[in-house]
């Protein structure tokens, strides 16, 4: 039990650190479902966004340069994906599918042609990566009880991407609830028609929606490579995407619970971290294998059993034809 | 019949609008005009193209060719967008409205006048408060649209209109989802809009409706605009003739009936549609041996509804449906298939949503729903040169064209689809025959080909129940003619009474009022 609260301030730490990729990929899922665009594609954006980021970082030993090249090919792949499924009016599950395949594939196939590490790139330097950040008078109130400890200890030494991350919560939901755009975007994906015919583009908010939904993947995928570690390594994000779309359907497709779930995941992860051996009575010591699958397992759980009716945006998945 | 006067400023003028689909022409050479601060209607029947003109007005269609005006201004509305700037206000007949979005978030969906909603809403409530109280719309901003009853959101969506500055409002087929007293209310506000100077065009099937509410009317029929008139100068009779068409009668050679047992027995039969509204209000009928019952009367009327349950296609509420003597469950819905092995056959109204599966082969359709029988299947197999060689009888004795069993479906012309249809039911010899608009979007010739089939299944001694909403082909096909208006029989006459004596009835005038 002492163990247990010694080590609370650091699995707090680690659950702010790993829902991290989770938030900004359930964000982006966010923007493109509500526009009626479903993306399971989120997966291979962030996996493409996290090889650029970490290659482009390595050539040029900059973390900002680094960052754009991984929002850059995420926005390609994004504009991939509303290609296929906005302009072509081709099934939204399979174009997903294809991004996922192509970005698992190539990043290993042009990390081996261009670094020779098995798929890895280099080592960053420090300039290469985001660094920890400590807030103003961390080191100072790190003695106050409580609060202090909060504030030393969890809120602050993290890069700035978390930061970003989670102001990008509220600027969300002050997008979508807010501001005209949203109100479009999130009518194009309950009814187009409605769109159509009060005189707006149905494929122009349908792109713009998803090039925000690229642009958000590329930080996730750059705060993976860059951020939390220093280097790309193969499928690194291994189906962080899948979890934040899980997280996206639980929080039921808005803002604020989207952070909680991704905080929710983030905290299921850091449990086997930081607990790798729990004993429960009557069991002994669980495996540390079991706690690495928890989060899976409960995905599925949760997604079957907890969320209750969750009503996905009425248009979602469904090109947009006139009709005749 | 007289050309209203032209003198009043024009709001809108159509020009020589054309609009093909394919090979459908969908608005022939159509002209308009409509005066200011007037209500104008637009009648006609189910696909007589009313709606493709103002989806053409609103922007949503391209004309091929032809010319708008407003107020005497030729402009080109290229989509929606211009259409709204052009003072063009349309309420659909399916609602436009975002259904978890509030009344307020819909209407300034597409004029924020703003990146930023904050300012925009507080300035849209202002605003709409001002409209509701000058046309007496009320409806609280705050209310999420799928709350609201159907009315309701019809308001919104006309104050959705009347907030982008809308002159000429379009209505289409407004009271289709509507209560009687929630139509009676619409057009209380409409001449309350009319009052204000705005332009209304209505657009309906329901004849009273355009002679309650409308100051000039103009009928369509099959792409074609083929009257306008003045109101108060019309009458029902006239308009209904107008609507459903005196083209050439043709002529069916047939002998005198010779009607047998009766073999199909509705009775107290009583279906209400999945919004609750009666379509058919206890209607009583029979149909014997070697006789063809018609079915006249506008579209809308319940004969749809009267078919569906009939074949088992959709639950009755109550009553009864006896085949040969032997009731069938029609208020559980009956079982097609049960239906087919006891020998009633089905050719529905729409060919495209029941009769066809369109990608399917020929071969495929035309076994469709007989998939089961002899020589069709062996074992768990189906036979495919069975079926083939029996899909090449039907089209050598049936005439279809292009005479390959092979084709896609959906390549075949809508009376060799037709024929598709009539060859599967009308050759596993039933004895009830139930049709539904034998010969719609059907070229001439075919249509000859058809009656003649349906004759003959009549002089083999078969009950033919048959619908139509084209009065001649009733009148020339039947042998005795039920007339339906508003879900009830109103009448039965004979194949050879007066055409005008049936539009009436059709039009819901009873014969006492008639006289008057």
């Amino acid at each position: 039990m002492e163990d247990f609260l010694i080590k609370l301030p650091l699995l707090l730490d680690s659950m702010i650190r790993l829902s991290v990729p989770l938030l900004f990929a359930a964000l982006a899922g966010l923007f493109s479902e509500r526009s009626g665009i479903f993306d399971i594609s989120l997966e291979g954006k962030m996996l493409g966004a996290a090889f650029a980021a970490a290659a482009a970082a390595a050539v040029m030993d900059s973390a900002l340069a680094g960052l754009l090249a991984g929002i850059l090919v995420s926005v390609a792949l994004a504009l991939v994906h509303g290609f296929a499924s906005i302009s072509q009016r081709g099934n939204q599950i399979v174009s997903g599918v294809a991004i996922n395949f192509v970005a698992l594939g190539l990043t290993v196939l042009l990390g081996q042609a261009w670094f020779s590490q098995g798929g890895r790139t280099p080592q960053l330097s420090p300039d290469g990566r985001f660094g920890e950040l400590t807030l103003p008078f961390a080191t100072q109130l790190a003695d106050v009880p409580f609060l202090g400890v909060l504030y030393e200890g969890i809120i602050s030494g993290h890069n700035i991407l978390v930061y970003v991350a989670f102001l990008m919560v509220p600027l969300s939901w002050w997008v979508l609830f807010r501001t005209r755009f949203g109100l479009r975007l999130r009518a194009v994906g309950e009814n187009p028609a409605a769109v159509d015919t009060a005189g707006v583009s149905v494929v122009w908010l349908r792109y713009r929606a998803v090039i925000v939904c690229g642009v958000l993947c590329g930080f996730a995928g750059a705060y993976l490579s860059i951020a939390q570690a220093s280097g790309f390594t193969k499928d690194m994000t291994a189906g962080r995407g899948f979890i934040a779309l899980a997280a996206l359907i639980f929080a039921k497709w808005k803002p604020v619970p989207v952070m909680m779930a991704c905080l929710l995941f983030g905290l299921l992860q850091a449990i086997p971290i930081q607990y790798p051996q729990i004993s429960l009575p009557g069991i002994g010591i669980v495996p540390g294998q079991v706690m690495q699958a928890l989060p899976y397992v409960l995905t599925v759980v949760l997604l079957a059993g907890f969320i209750g009716k969750a009503t996905p945006p009425k248009a979602g998945g469904v090109p947009y034809v006139k009709e005749r | 019949m007289t050309t209203p006067a032209q003198t009043s400023p024009r709001a809108i003028e159509l020009i020589g609008i054309n609009k093909r689909f394919g090979p459908v022409h969908a608005n022939k050479d159509i002209n308009l005009s409509v005066g200011q601060g007037s209500i104008h209607g637009i009648i006609g029947e189910n696909g007589a193209g009313k709606s493709t003109l103002m989806s053409i007005i609103y922007g949503f269609y391209q004309a091929d060719s032809g010319e708008m005006r407003i107020k005497g201004q030729p402009i080109t509305v290229k989509d929606s967008q211009a259409a709204i700037s052009a003072g063009i206000g349309m309420v659909h007949q399916h609602f436009m409205l975002v259904e978890n979005f509030t009344v307020l978030e819909n209407i300034i969906l597409g004029a924020e006048g703003g990146a930023v909603l904050a300012g925009a809403i507080g300035k849209a409530r202002n605003d709409l408060k001002h409209l509701e109280e000058e046309y007496q719309l009320d409806v609280d901003p705050d209310a999420i649209i799928e709350d609201l009853p159907v009315g309701l959101q019809q308001r919104v969506e006309i104050l959705k209109a009347l907030y982008r500055g809308a002159d000429i409002l379009i209505l289409d087929e407004p009271t289709g989802v509507l209560t009687p007293a929630e139509a009676d209310h619409l057009f209380r506000i409409l001449e309350q809009l009319k009052a204000q100077g705005k332009t209304i065009i209505l657009i309906t099937h329901k004849l009273r409706e355009i002679m309650a509410i409308t100051d000039t009317v103009s009928v369509m029929r099959r792409g074609e605009m083929v009257a306008t008139v003045t109101t108060a100068q019309t009458s029902l009779a006239e308009l209904a003739e107008l609507m459903v068409g005196r083209s050439v009668l043709l002529n069916v050679e047939k002998t005198p009936a010779t009607p047998g047992d009766v073999l199909l027995e509705v009775e107290d039969l009583t279906v209400r549609d999945e919004r609750g509204v009666m379509m058919v209000d206890n209607v009583s009928l029979n149909v014997r041996a070697g006789e063809i019952v018609g079915i006249a009367g506008v579209a809308g009327n319940g004969q749809s509804e009267l078919l569906e349950a009939i074949s088992g296609i959709f639950p009755a509420l109550s009553g009864r449906v006896l085949l040969k003597g032997v009731p069938i469950h029609v208020t559980g819905g009956a079982d097609p298939a049960l239906l087919r092995e006891k020998g009633m056959a089905h050719v529905p109204e729409d060919r495209h949503h029941m009769g066809l599966v369109l990608p399917f082969e020929q071969n495929e359709n035309a076994i469709l729903g007989y998939q089961v029988r002899k020589p069709y299947v062996n074992g768990p197999f189906l036979d495919l040169a069975a079926m083939r060689e029996d899909a090449n009888e039907k089209i050598k004795k049936y005439d279809i064209r292009p005479p390959n069993c092979r084709l896609k479906t959906a390549n075949f012309s809508g009376g060799n689809q037709q024929k598709i249809v009539l060859a599967r039911e009308m050759e596993q010899d039933p004895d009830v025959l139930i049709i539904g608009q034998p010969t719609r979007g059907v070229d001439i010739g075919a249509i000859e080909f058809i009656h003649k089939r349906i004759i003959e299944m009549r002089d083999a001694g078969k009950a033919i129940l048959l619908v139509s909403v084209e009065l001649d082909e009733i009148r020339s096909l039947a042998d005795r003619v039920l007339v339906m208006f508003a879900g009830r029989v109103v009448g039965e006459c004979a194949p050879d009474t007066p055409e005008g004596e049936i539009g009436m009835l059709m039009a819901g005038i009873e014969r006492s009022e008639a006289a008057e």
